[in-house]
């Protein structure tokens, strides 16, 4: 048993910090609010320049990494600063896709990616699927030796900076079923996508895709038509990791920046962290946090895993970093009191990405039900 | 034991009903319902349709031109006005401000406001806040020097609700360093026009500037803007505080957040049927649902109290924490309910006229923005935990 990290990763880790404490600020962060693509160009391209992005990837496919610690570590040192730079769609997502179905021409992209030169979205919730999986209703038709994509995408996340999407289609089978999911690689500007983009509460940006009549070349399909549906669960596996070491990173800098607090904020002439009440709750909250840690371990460890064993921590670790990260969120706005509702202070871009990791990727309540049938099972 | 109205409470509540079914505007409903905010003319075009009835002091006697309602029908009232979705009456003038001036205000006074209070022409906010003085509000610095004619002003308001919006501001001013820190604090009426106030907006998490700094320098305040005596704004302030606040727990607010987190569930759609469907979704609206309650009779228990003549004390305390608990949940229920659609931000600016589609489903607006806003549930009026203290202090005797 140990738990440390390795020398490799212990150096990746030392060299993010580094980069993202010079590089990143609240300032920063209000600005790309406003900002056409949503996060930092230059961010990406030192993230990349770094290695960070090729931490993500297996050797085979030319990365250095790619293992479930690769992607716990880089993630939480993202979440750490709050980053929002699309690491999760264009890397973990879109990147796992095609590492795990792409041919050797598809996987060209992934070298791309790691250079920072290109960017991915995953186009595959739509308005009724919530976070099953397997609901998908976008159709895709073989005519003439092309496939026709038609649908709806919902939230896609990094969708106007993305140079290709990954589309998930039914080929086959009813709406719920596993079976008959088929995956495409689309170019974004294909005839007949239109976005309707917006900001997102976390930072980044989103867009509902409308795919109408949209024409492929067969080469676009990923893997077999009809058995997407694998790679698909693999891939959220992975980006669970990510997005629950992420909030992991956001937990620890508010634990840092709401214990800063309450030593230095005084009422009633001293510190408020001197009163019990809120060094109880601190103290439950570090106690829940090292719990999420934890959890996050267990993914991480159990990513490369059999299917069964992969999935049930999946499911558990999303649904305990939900609960922690939402108690984590409420009581560290509480126990600043008024400055922690304000959009100035740092807090507030941290609770609020925090408390969106619940809504990507299946939410606690899903993840519970999920991890009863599959524990059951 | 009885747990019913009585007739005549019945038909009074029918009475309100129907007025509201006649008189309030569709255009300020649907933006209620989904937690829109509302412009100051809106807020003003809902005070003079009220006023006009003769209701909008629900909480003032029939001799300064309130309804003269015991804590009953108000509490009728104000339950038929969240059904409705009606916009909530801006509390500064008529809940805060109001009874102070009715109970320690001079006759001058009294004449004075209480009347620009109910037509409009003053809309005041609260200057209790400063950056130093937030639980601890007896810690107030801002000062207030008389110069046998006039006060001096000087210092910073801070959390000040819709001052952007306000021409008039009650604030608590130091006059005295000596003694008790609550023994040297006066309660002062201020112009906000006056030469020397300036107005900083401050944004929320939401994307909302509800609140403001409010500096003062060297602001001239006329000696007959004290209310009562110099020195005893403290006791005024507890009054405030103390007085007639029935309706702290909310409870009209949960009940219509309630419905609208079931009309959400109802709609979003999970494994093919309806969220509401779901027995882990259903079992959380359940919990909540039966805390709301036994809630709602705990705040008719103090209400009933308060009709019987008998002010409650520690007891609104109870009702703040279990109230502002209760909508934050349901709040965060709601959130969860309209899944990743909780994700996109949706400035309200974009809002009125705008040719924008909207993102999502309808029901998802602000939804997301109202969990994150009532976090101050918990904080403002004296946070959760001061109301703990209050609570095992008055009612515990620890
Ligand atoms: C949206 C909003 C609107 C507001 N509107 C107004 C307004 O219109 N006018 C106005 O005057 N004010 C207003 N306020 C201010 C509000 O009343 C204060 O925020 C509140 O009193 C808390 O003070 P604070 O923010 O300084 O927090 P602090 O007093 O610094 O408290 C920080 C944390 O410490 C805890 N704490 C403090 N003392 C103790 C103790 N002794 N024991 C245990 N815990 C303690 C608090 O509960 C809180 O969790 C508003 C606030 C908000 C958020």
């Amino acid at each position: 048993m140990n738990f440390d990290l390795t020398d490799e990763r212990q150096m990746l880790q030392d060299s993010m910090r580094r980069y993202l404490n010079d590089s990143y600020s609240n300032e920063k962060i209000r600005s790309l609010a406003d900002s056409e693509a949503g996060f930092c160009r230059d961010n990406w391209a030192g993230l990349a320049d770094l290695g960070v992005i090729g931490a993500l990837f297996d050797e085979t496919d030319g990365g250095f990494g790619g293992a479930g610690f690769d992607i716990a570590l880089v993630f939480e040192e993202l979440g750490r600063v709050g980053a929002v730079e699309p690491l999760l769609d264009t890397a973990v997502l879109g990147g796992g896709i095609l590492a795990t179905l792409g041919t050797d021409t598809q996987k060209a992209h992934i070298e791309s990616i790691m250079e920072g030169s290109l960017q991915l979205a995953m186009a595959h919730g739509e308005p009724q699927s919530r976070y099953e999986l397997a609901r998908v209703s976008t159709r895709a038709r073989l005519v003439d030796g092309r496939y026709e994509l038609d649908g709806q995408k919902s939230v896609v996340v990094n969708a106007a900076t993305a140079d290709y999407f990954i589309v998930s289609a039914r080929t086959g089978e009813d709406t719920a079923s596993p079976k008959g999911i088929s995956l495409f690689l689309v170019p974004a500007d294909a005839q007949g996508i239109s976005l309707q983009d917006y900001p997102l509460t976390s930072g980044g940006r989103a867009a509902e895709l409308m795919l109408d009549k949209v024409e492929v070349a067969a080469t676009a399909l990923l893997g077999h038509e009809g058995e997407g549906h694998e790679a698909l669960e693999l891939a959220h596996a992975r980006a669970t990791v990510a997005i629950c070491a992420e909030a992991l990173g956001l937990m620890e800098a508010i634990r840092t920046l709401t214990t800063d607090y309450l030593k230095i904020r005084k009422q009633f002439g001293k510190p408020i962290g001197k009163f019990q009440v809120l060094q109880h709750r601190m103290a439950d909250m570090l106690i829940e946090i090292e719990q999420a840690r934890s959890a996050v371990i267990n993914l991480a460890g159990h990513v490369e895993a059999s299917r069964d064993e992969r999935e049930k921590h999946v499911s558990a670790t999303k649904n305990l970093v939900g609960m922690v990260g939402k108690l984590v969120a409420e009581e560290s706005i509480q126990l600043h009191g008024g400055i922690g509702m304000t959009e100035e202070y740092e807090l507030g871009h941290l609770a609020k990405r925090l408390i969106m990791v619940d809504h990507r990727l299946g939410d606690s309540t899903h993840h519970l039900e999920r991890f009863i049938e599959l524990a059951v099972a | 034991m009885d747990l019913n109205y009585t007739t005549e409470q019945l038909a009074f509540r029918q009475e309100v009903r129907a007025f509201l079914q006649a008189n309030l505007p569709q255009s300020l409903s649907d933006k209620v319902k989904y937690g829109k905010t509302l412009t100051k003319s809106e807020h003003e075009q809902w005070h003079a349709i009220l006023h006009k009835q003769g209701w909008l002091a629900s909480n003032w006697p029939v001799q300064y031109g309130g309804t003269g309602w015991d804590s009953v029908h108000r509490h009728l009232f104000e339950e038929e006005l969240t059904r409705a979705s009606a916009p909530r009456i801006v509390p500064f003038g008529l809940a805060m401000l109001g009874p102070v001036l009715q109970e320690f205000g001079s006759d001058e006074q009294k004449e004075y406001y209480l009347p620009r209070i109910l037509n409009g022409e003053h809309w005041w906010c609260q200057g209790y806040s400063e950056p130093g003085a937030g639980s601890d509000l007896a810690s107030l610095k801002t000062t207030a020097e008389f110069d046998g004619e006039h006060y001096i002003v000087n210092g910073q308001k801070t959390w000040t609700t819709l001052g952007q919006h306000a021409n008039m501001i009650f604030c608590l001013v130091r006059t005295a360093k000596e003694g008790k820190p609550q023994e040297g604090i006066s309660f002062l009426l201020i112009d906000m026009r006056s030469e020397g106030v300036t107005l900083r907006p401050i944004v929320l998490i939401d994307g909302e500037p509800e609140v403001n700094e409010v500096f003062f320098d060297n602001v001239k305040v006329p000696a007959k803007n004290l209310v009562g005596e110099q020195n005893k704004g403290w006791t005024y302030a507890k009054y405030l505080l103390t007085h007639e606040r029935t309706n702290i727990a909310g409870v009209g607010f949960a009940v219509a957040g309630l419905a609208s987190l079931k009309r959400i569930a109802r709609t979003e759609m999970y494994k093919g049927r309806p969220l509401i469907e779901n027995p882990h979704f259903a079992a959380r609206i359940a919990r909540v649902e039966i805390d709301l309650m036994a809630m709602s009779t705990t705040n008719l228990r103090v209400i009933s109290q308060a009709a019987a003549g008998k002010a409650p004390g520690a007891e609104s305390s109870m009702l703040k924490i279990k109230g502002s608990v209760i909508r934050q949940e349901i709040n965060s229920l709601a959130r969860s309910a309209i899944g990743p659609y909780a994700m996109p931000f949706v400035s309200e600016d974009l809002d009125p006229g705008s040719n924008d589609l909207p993102i999502g489903p309808e029901h998802a607006t602000s939804v997301t923005a109202t969990y994150f806003n009532n976090r101050k549930l918990s904080i403002y009026g004296g946070s959760n935990e001061i109301q703990r203290s209050i609570i095992s202090k008055s009612l515990l005797e620890l």
